[in-house]
C-alpha cells in the first residue's frame, strides 16, 4: 500500500505531455485520474520511475458535437460524461455507463481517456465505446493518427498506443437510434467491477470482462443479421470469448451471465429503440 | 423531564466529522518527534522452516535506523519453558492465548505459520524507505505443507508446532447420546460453514512508542488501554513503568481488544533503539495480519414432533482458530453456551474442536461466538420446520422460552434473565406483514416469475457483559466552576461513550452536558479499567458513572446542607436547574460551583468500581426480505425489519447507530464477505478490491421496532446492543435467501451467499428434481 519512490512531472499542455515522455522514455507512464494507476503502484504491481502528470491539461476536457459525431476529450471525467446534455441526448448509452462506474468519488477523479488506455477489460467504457464504434485519436512524436475501437484493445492491458503516444480524443459516431441502447452491469456490491457487463446499441453488442480485452460479441451480432430471435441469438453471447475464472466467478457463471444478459440487454434495447 | 431515553444527539460528532479526530497517525505530540517508522517484513508463504535471515542489503539503505530480528531480542525476559499441555486437562475457558507447545513468538524463530506473521522489523526515518528496506530483508524459507482447510487440520497429516502429534489444540468432547433422538417424528442432520470474515476497522492497527527516563508510553489504537499496559509488560517492564493512551481509536469489532505482537515489538523498538517509532498497518496487512473471525464449521441434527416441538439439537464445532490459538477454546465455548438460542430444547449437546491452520489467527469479532450459535440454531429451525412442514414463525412460537419462565437456566448452563421473545417476534411480524409478503410470495411462486421472494426470520439471544464480574470504574469529579468531569475505565471508539456518559452525569446532577467531560483511554489518569468489548459498556460501565453521580451528589447534599446551615434530609437538588434548594424555600439556591468550591480542593469526587451478578442477555428477532434473481443468483435484500430488545434504552440515536452498524456486518457476511486463501495458504484478498466488504448500495433502509425490556441485573435496566444486530441480521438475510428459492428444491446454501453459490444450488436442484 506504499509505491515505491517516484519522480513527479507535471504537464501544463499536450505538447509538454509528449516532449515529456519524449524526454523521459519507457520509464514514465502518464497519469490521468489515477484510479488504475495509483492502486497498481501502491500494490507494487507498477513502478514508474517518472509520471507525468496530465491532470493540468484543461484543453482535453470537454465534450464537443461535430456533427456526426461527438468528441469527447481525453481527460473528461467520468461524472463529466455522465451529466452531459448532448450525450444524454444523442449517446444516452455511454452518458448512462458512465456513470456506472466506481462511485461518485471515482467518477469525480477518473477520466474516460485513462479508462480505455489502461484497457482493463473488467472495465466498463472500453466496451461500451466498442459497442459504439468510436475512434481514438492519438498523438505523438511523429503527429496525430486514429485508431478505430475494434482495432485498438490488443490484449491484456495492452492497447494500439506506442510508447509516448498520448490518447486525447474519443470520437464517438451518433447512433441512428439513440435509444435503442441498454447497459448491463453485473455485479455483487455497486461498487465493483462487473464480473460480466453487456452494452448493446441496436444490434451492436459488446461484452465487459468476458476475455484479455472488451470484445464484440460477434456470434451473436451474426445470429442477429441472420434473423434469429433475441433469445436464440442471445445464446450465442459466449461463443469466442475467453472468460477467466476467479474468486468472484468461475469462466462457467461468467458464459451463463453473458447469455443471460445479453438477452436481457437487448430486450431492453428494443423495448427503448 | 429526565434526559435519559431522549434523542440526544451525539456530542462527539461535531468534531469528528469536521475537525477530525487525532487517531496514532495524527498525534504531534513532542515525544513522538523524529520518530522512526515501523515496518514489519512479513512471511510471504503460510508454512516453512527459516533458514536464514540476511539483513544486510536493508541496513545499507538510506534512512534506515535499524533492521530487528529474533536474534536482536536479547533484552526480552525469557519465555516460559514450553510445558507439555496435559490433554486431559480442562480446557482455558477465558479468552487467553494459548501457551505451552502452542505459543506464539513475537518475531518468528525457526518457523513461521501464516502469511502475513512478522519476520523481521524494519525502522526508517519515513515510511517510504521502510517499505523499500523491508523489501530488501532477505528470509530463506523451506516450505512445508499448507494446512489450509478444516479438514486438512483434521487430518493432522502436516503438524504446526513441534512437540505435538496433532492439529487440534482444544477440544470439548460433548457427552453424545443419540437416544435423544429417539421418539422425534423429524429429524434434520447437515453441515453449516460460519465463513471467516475480516474484522475490518475503518482505521486498522496503529502504535506509536516512546521511552525516556524509564518510562514507556505507548499509545494504541486499542478498545482498552489498561489491558492492553499488562499485555505490554511482555517486554519486562512492571505496570507503572508503562503509560497507555488510546487517542481516537476507529473501530475494533473485537480485533482491538487488548493489543497484539506488532504492538509489543513496536514498544520493545523504543525501549531497545531508544528512538521514538511509530507502526501504522496498510490496509494489505490489515486484511492479513489483524486477527479475524468466526470461520467455525457446524455439524447439527435436531429433532421434534410432528406439530414442531423441537426435541432434541446437538451441535458438533470445529473452530479454525489459525495460526495461533489467541483466544484458546473461549470463541466455541460461547458457541456452545449459546447454543439452543431462544428456545426451550428439552436435550441440548455440544462440543467443540479447536484446529490450527495456516491462516490468520482468529479472535473475537462483533459477537464473538454467539452469531455463530444463532446464526446455526436459526438455520436449523428452519430446517426443521421445512422438514415437518410448518411455518417458521410458527415454529419459533412453539418452541421459545416464555415469558413466565425467566429466569431461566439453558441447557447448557446460560442464565438469561429477562426476555419476551414472543413480544418481539410478533411485533416484527406486525410491522413487516408478514401474512402480506408471503402472499405475495405464493403469487411470485405460482407465476414462476424469474425474480422470487424470500422472508427471513431469526430469533436471538446473546449474551452481554460476558465477564460481569470484572465490572468497570468510574470516577465522578463536580469542580468549583461547576463542570463535571468523568473518567471512566471503558474506552470508546465509535460507540458514543462520551454522549452517553454525560447524560447519566446530567440526569442525576443536573449539570448540562456542555459542561461535562468524559475521559477514557488512559492509564496515568485510569489505571484500573476494563474496557469496550461484548457489549458490557453502559450496563457496567454506564452503571459505575451513574453510581459515582449519585455518591457525588450524597456528599454534595451534606455539603450544601452545611452552607444552608440546614440539615442534610432538608436539602434538595433541582436536576432541570442544577441547583440545590433547601425545601420550602425556592428562592434560596446554591450553584454546583458554590457547593463543590466549598468541598475540600474545591471537588466532589466519587469512585466507583460496579461489577454485575451475573451477565445479561439481549434478544430480539429479525426478519430480512430478499429478493433472488432466480436467472443470476443476484441477491437484493428489499427490507430489513427487526426488534432488538437490550433493555432500557438510554439514548434511541446511539442505540439506533448501533443497530444500523451492526445490521449491515451481520448482512455483509450472509452475502458478500469472506477472507479466502488459496491451496498453499496464499491470502486471496488481502485487498479492498477483493475482500467484499458491504457499503450502503448494498442494503435497504432498516425498519428498526422497538422492544424494551429491563434487566433487574442493573439499576440502568439496560443490557447490551453493540453486537445484537449482528448476531441477528446474519441468519435472517441467510434464511431469506434459501427461503426464496427453497420452492425450487434448494435447502441450504452456504455463506457468502454469492450469485454463483445461489445459481449453482439452483441449477443443482433442478437436476436432482429431474431425477
Amino acid at each position: 500500500m506504499i509505491p515505491p519512490s517516484f519522480t513527479y512531472r507535471r504537464a501544463s499542455s499536450v505538447d509538454e505531455a509528449l516532449d515529456l515522455a519524449a524526454e523521459l522514455g519507457e520509464d514514465a507512464k502518464f497519469l490521468a485520474g489515477g484510479h488504475s494507476l495509483l492502486p497498481l503502484m501502491k500494490l507494487r504491481f507498477a513502478a514508474p520511475e517518472y509520471l507525468i502528470d496530465l491532470g493540468r491539461i484543461t484543453e482535453l476536457s470537454y465534450v464537443r458535437d461535430e456533427g456526426t459525431y461527438v468528441a469527447i476529450g481525453a481527460l473528461t471525467r467520468h461524472h463529466d460524461v455522465n451529466t452531459s446534455a448532448l450525450l444524454a441526448a444523442e449517446i444516452p448509452l455511454l452518458a448512462h455507463a458512465a456513470g456506472q462506474v466506481g462511485d461518485p468519488q471515482i467518477r469525480h477523479r477518473g477520466t474516460i481517456g485513462g479508462s480505455v488506455a489502461h484497457a482493463d477489460a473488467a472495465s466498463d467504457l472500453p466496451a461500451v465505446l466498442l459497442a459504439l464504434d468510436a475512434t481514438f485519436v492519438i498523438r505523438g512524436g511523429s503527429g496525430t493518427r486514429s485508431v478505430p475501437a475494434a482495432e485498438f484493445f490488443k490484449g491484456i492491458f495492452e492497447t494500439a498506443l506506442e510508447p509516448g503516444e498520448l490518447l486525447t480524443e474519443i470520437q464517438v459516431p451518433k447512433p441512428a437510434s439513440p435509444n435503442a441502447w441498454s447497459f448491463q452491469k453485473f455485479t455483487k456490491r455497486a461498487i465493483d467491477w462487473a464480473i460480466v457487463g453487456v452494452a448493446v446499441q441496436s444490434d451492436k453488442v459488446a461484452l465487459v470482462n468476458m476475455g484479455h480485452t472488451p470484445l464484440r460479441a460477434s456470434a451473436v451480432e451474426a445470429a442477429l443479421a441472420s434473423g434469429a430471435s433475441v433469445a436464440d441469438a442471445a445464446e450465442h453471447a459466449a461463443e469466442g470469448t475467453g472468460a477467466g475464472s476467479d474468486i468472484h466467478a468461475s469462466a462457467a457463471f461468467r458464459e451463463h451471465l453473458a447469455r443471460v444478459l445479453v438477452r436481457r440487454a437487448l430486450e431492453e434495447s428494443r423495448s427503448r429503440g | 423531564m429526565s434526559i435519559l431515553g431522549t434523542r440526544v444527539i451525539r456530542t462527539e460528532d461535531p468534531r469528528l466529522l469536521t475537525a477530525g479526530g487525532v487517531y496514532v497517525d495524527d498525534l504531534r505530540e513532542p515525544e513522538l518527534d523524529g520518530a522512526a517508522r515501523v515496518t514489519f517484513v512479513r512471511s510471504t508463504v503460510a508454512h516453512a522452516r527459516i533458514t536464514g535471515i540476511d539483513t544486510s542489503e536493508a541496513l545499507a539503505q538510506p534512512g534506515v535506523v535499524a533492521v530487528l530480528t529474533v536474534a536482536d531480542m536479547t533484552d526480552f525476559p525469557p519465555p516460559p519453558p514450553p510445558t507439555p499441555i496435559d490433554p486431559d486437562a480442562p480446557p482455558v475457558e477465558g479468552p487467553m492465548p494459548l501457551g505451552g507447545p502452542w505459543s506464539e513468538p513475537l518475531l518468528a524463530v525457526d518457523k513461521v505459520r501464516f502469511v502475513g506473521e512478522p519476520v523481521a522489523m524494519v525502522l526508517t526515518d519515513n515510511r517510504y524507505q521502510g517499505e523499500d528496506a523491508a523489501e530488501l530483508v532477505s528470509v530463506d524459507y523451506e516450505p512445508l505443507p499448507a494446512v489450509v482447510t478444516f479438514d486438512d487440520a483434521l487430518a493432522g497429516q502436516t503438524l504446526l508446532f513441534d512437540g505435538t502429534d496433532t492439529n487440534v489444540s482444544q477440544r470439548r468432547d460433548g457427552a453424545f447420546d443419540d437416544s435423544a433422538f429417539d421418539g422425534c417424528d423429524v429429524v434434520v442432520e447437515g453441515d453449516i460453514v460460519n465463513q471467516r470474515v475480516a474484522c475490518l476497522p475503518m482505521e486498522g492497527r496503529a502504535i506509536a512508542a516512546s521511552w525516556k527516563d524509564g518510562k514507556l508510553t505507548v499509545w494504541a489504537s486499542t478498545q482498552n488501554a489498561q489491558l492492553s499496559r499488562l499485555i505490554l509488560t511482555a517486554i519486562g517492564l512492571p505496570p507503572d513503568a508503562i503509560r497507555v493512551v488510546a487517542p481516537d481509536v476507529g473501530g475494533g469489532f473485537g480485533a482491538k481488544i487488548g493489543v497484539d505482537r506488532e504492538a509489543i515489538l513496536v514498544a520493545w523498538a523504543a525501549k531497545h533503539t531508544g528512538r521514538a517509532v511509530r507502526w501504522v498497518e496498510s490496509r494489505s496487512e490489515n486484511l492479513t495480519a489483524m486477527t479475524q473471525g468466526r470461520a467455525q464449521r457446524h455439524h447439527i441434527k435436531i429433532g421434534g414432533t410432528a406439530d414442531g416441538r423441537i426435541q432434541a439439537y446437538r451441535l458438533d464445532i470445529v473452530q479454525d482458530t489459525g495460526a495461533y490459538a489467541r483466544m484458546s477454546g473461549f470463541l466455541p465455548s460461547l458457541t456452545v453456551l449459546m447454543a439452543p438460542g431462544v428456545y426451550d430444547i428439552p436435550s441440548v449437546q455440544a462440543g467443540y474442536k479447536v484446529v490450527m491452520t495456516n491462516a490468520t489467527p482468529i479472535a473475537a469479532y462483533r459477537g464473538a461466538g454467539r452469531p455463530e450459535a444463532a446464526a446455526t440454531i436459526e438455520r436449523a429451525v428452519d430446517w426443521f420446520a421445512a422438514a415437518a412442514g410448518l411455518d417458521p414463525a410458527v415454529v419459533r412460537k412453539v418452541n421459545y422460552i416464555k415469558n413466565e419462565q425467566f429466569p431461566f437456566v439453558t441447557k447448557t448452563g446460560a442464565p438469561y434473565d429477562t426476555g419476551d421473545y414472543e413480544g418481539a417476534l410478533d411485533k416484527v411480524l406486525a410491522a413487516a406483514g408478514y401474512e402480506e409478503l408471503r402472499a405475495e410470495q405464493r403469487r411470485r411462486r405460482e407465476a414462476g416469475e424469474v425474480k422470487q421472494i424470500g422472508i427471513g426470520l431469526a430469533s436471538y439471544s446473546e449474551i452481554t457483559a460476558p465477564d460481569p464480574a470484572a465490572g468497570e470504574t468510574a470516577k465522578v469529579e463536580v469542580h468549583d466552576d461547576g463542570t463535571a468531569t468523568v473518567y471512566t475505565g471503558s474506552s470508546a471508539h465509535g460507540q458514543g461513550h462520551h454522549t452517553a456518559y454525560a447524560m447519566l452525569v446530567q440526569a442525576e446532577l443536573g449539570i448540562p452536558m456542555d459542561k461535562i467531560e468524559v475521559i477514557h483511554g488512559d492509564t496515568d489518569l485510569i489505571p484500573v479499567g476494563v474496557g469496550t468489548y461484548g457489549s458490557r459498556s453502559l450496563q457496567l460501565g454506564g452503571t459505575a458513572v451513574h453510581k459515582a453521580a449519585i455518591e457525588v451528589k450524597e456528599e454534595a447534599a451534606a455539603k450544601a446542607a452545611q452552607l444552608f446551615e440546614a440539615s442534610a434530609s432538608d436539602v434538595q437538588l433541582d436536576t432541570e436547574a442544577g441547583l440545590w434548594h433547601i425545601a420550602g424555600d425556592p428562592d434560596k439556591s446554591l450553584t454546583w460551583a458554590q457547593v463543590a468550591g466549598a468541598a475540600e480542593g474545591g471537588l466532589i469526587v466519587a469512585n466507583v468500581h460496579f461489577t454485575q451478578e451475573r451477565p445479561t442477555f439481549p434478544f430480539g428477532t429479525q426478519l430480512s426480505l430478499a429478493e433472488v434473481d432466480t436467472e443470476t443468483g443476484k441477491v437484493t435484500l428489499l427490507r430489513h425489519v427487526t426488534a432488538d430488545d437490550a433493555g432500557t434504552i438510554l439514548n434511541p440515536i446511539l442505540f439506533e447507530g448501533q443497530r444500523h452498524g451492526g445490521i449491515a456486518q451481520g448482512a455483509a457476511q450472509a452475502l458478500c464477505e469472506e477472507i479466502l486463501y488459496d491451496a498453499d495458504g496464499n491470502p486471496l484478498t488481502s485487498s479492498l478490491a477483493d475482500y467484499g466488504a458491504i457499503t450502503a448500495a448494498e442494503l435497504p433502509s432498516f425498519e428498526l421496532v422497538t422492544s424494551e425490556t429491563p434487566t433487574d441485573l442493573n439499576p440502568l435496566g439496560a443490557k447490551g446492543i453493540g453486537e445484537a444486530g449482528t448476531i441477528g441480521a446474519t441468519p435472517a438475510v441467510h434464511n431469506a435467501v434459501i427461503d426464496a428459492v427453497a420452492h425450487l428444491g434448494v435447502r441450504h446454501i452456504d455463506m457468502p451467499m454469492t450469485p454463483e453459490r445461489v445459481w449453482t444450488a439452483i441449477q443443482e436442484a433442478k437436476k436432482a428434481s429431474a431425477k
